[in-house]
């Protein structure tokens, strides 16, 4: 256990150290959902029914972008193949490392997320959903992003590749989210979208950081 | 004791050697030669298990490593080519995060005690990427001093050392060997090891 809190602690610490990359990520999700109100114009009733879609395409993308370098780093200097080499099994130390990505890129967006969907004039119960949906919805990201960071390591274009598979599988977590925001916005209750992305969320802790061993085993040899 | 029989290993078409046999008891070391390409760090990646052998068996103390799992890996330390340090942590930092992935909390007072017996004093709390090559590679060596490991497995450990450093680390190789350690490494030139015997590949 103490390891896995040494990874977790690592990462964050180099996260502080070279903050550029977390704050891009941040600053593209503030930007780019800022910028859909700027640019339809005063509309309330389309912005509240567009602003679920928006917010979580946003999140997505944001969340993509850092992906790449979620295992570049360890791999290029050697770290990689201490942690496979380390006493404690590599699928708990890469839950580790999914677990500080997920702090320092998903995190994050959940909190900002209520100020942003403020411009889409969305009410607090709406806000609720939406951090409740994004809570839940982004750590699916992260352990999903986690698989294709690890089958894309060490390929030359392995951004576009990466984004190729990532993407379609980001799909369930994008139409359950959003759908949770849309649904309350409609009065049906979002309890069914949320549960439904718990469910994709427990099968994802399971077997992501498990095929993700297994495709930094292959990336190694 | 480590021992190996029949281990073969092939890296895509190429057969870079079959059938080797040899076994590595306390106290002794092996010096793993031969010419650039014909498969030493490869060997050494074979014996860690960060590959599979296309044939043969790596046992310790009698048993396969691939079953052992992380029993071998408690009593093994692995120093490969990349240098495994982080840039923007320091020194300190490094040897106590690379401890803490090994299971174990290593304390300010015996961490500060390892880097200042390769010659780091002073530069303890700088970022890494501040260091001279030589200085990067002594950061990653005084995880020799913190990690307690019966087999040292060391890729190229020379590289990039002053000559002080060499000796530094050819007696601290002594040290561990006369403890009932063991050790295999690579590397071109003569070592001023006694007990070892040699492996060309």
């Amino acid at each position: 256990m103490n390891a896995v809190l040494a990874v977790i602690r690592r990462d964050l610490l180099l996260a502080m150290r070279r903050k550029s990359e977390v704050l891009t990520a941040l600053f593209f999700f503030v930007i780019v959902t800022s910028l859909f109100p700027l640019g339809i114009g005063p509309e309330p009733a389309l912005l509240k029914k567009i602003a679920p879609g928006v917010l979580w395409v946003a999140a997505l993308l944001a969340t993509m972008l850092g992906l790449q370098r979620m295992f570049a780093a360890d791999h290029a200097d050697g770290t990689l193949e201490q942690m496979v080499l380390s006493p404690t099994p590599l699928g708990l130390l890469v839950g580790g490392k999914i677990a500080a990505h997920w702090m320092l890129s998903g995190l994050p967006l959940v909190l900002l997320a209520p100020v942003l969907g403020l411009q889409f004039d969305l009410d607090v119960g709406a806000l609720g959903v939406l951090m409740l949906a994004l809570l839940l919805g982004t750590p699916l990201l992260s352990l999903i992003g986690a698989i294709g960071a690890a089958l894309t390591l060490g390929l030359r274009g392995g951004g576009v590749l990466l984004s190729l598979l990532v993407l379609p599988l980001y799909v369930p977590a994008l139409i359950f989210g959003a759908g949770a925001v849309e649904a309350h916005i409609a009065g049906l209750g979002a309890g069914g979208h949320l549960s439904l992305l718990a469910a994709l969320l427990a099968l994802a802790a399971f077997f992501a950081p498990w095929a993700t061993t297994a495709a930094l085993r292959i990336a190694l040899e | 004791m480590l021992s190996i029989h029949g281990l073969s290993c092939v890296r895509g078409e190429r057969r870079l050697f079959a059938g080797l046999d040899f076994a590595v008891g306390p106290g002794e070391w092996l010096h793993v030669r031969g010419e650039n390409g014909a498969g030493k760090t490869s060997l050494l990646r074979l014996l860690v298990g960060l590959m599979a052998p296309a044939e043969g068996e790596i046992r310790w103390n009698g048993e396969n490593v691939r079953t052992l799992g992380e029993d071998y890996r408690r009593h093994l330390l692995f120093l490969g080519h990349h240098g495994a340090v982080k840039e923007e942590l320091s020194a300190l930092e490094n040897l106590q995060l690379a401890s803490q992935l090994d299971g174990d909390a290593l304390a300010d007072r015996s961490a500060l005690a390892a880097l200042h017996r390769f010659g780091l004093k002073g530069r303890e709390e700088l970022p890494v990427r501040f260091l001279s090559a030589g200085q990067k590679r002594r950061v990653l060596l005084a995880r020799l001093v913190t990690k307690q490991a019966k087999l040292w497995i060391l890729d190229e450990p020379f590289t990039a050392l002053d000559v002080k450093a060499v000796d530094m680390l050819s007696a601290l190789i002594g040290e561990h060997l006369a403890d009932g350690g063991m050790a295999i490494l690579t590397s071109h030139q003569a070592m001023p090891i006694p007990g070892g015997r040699e492996l060309q590949l």
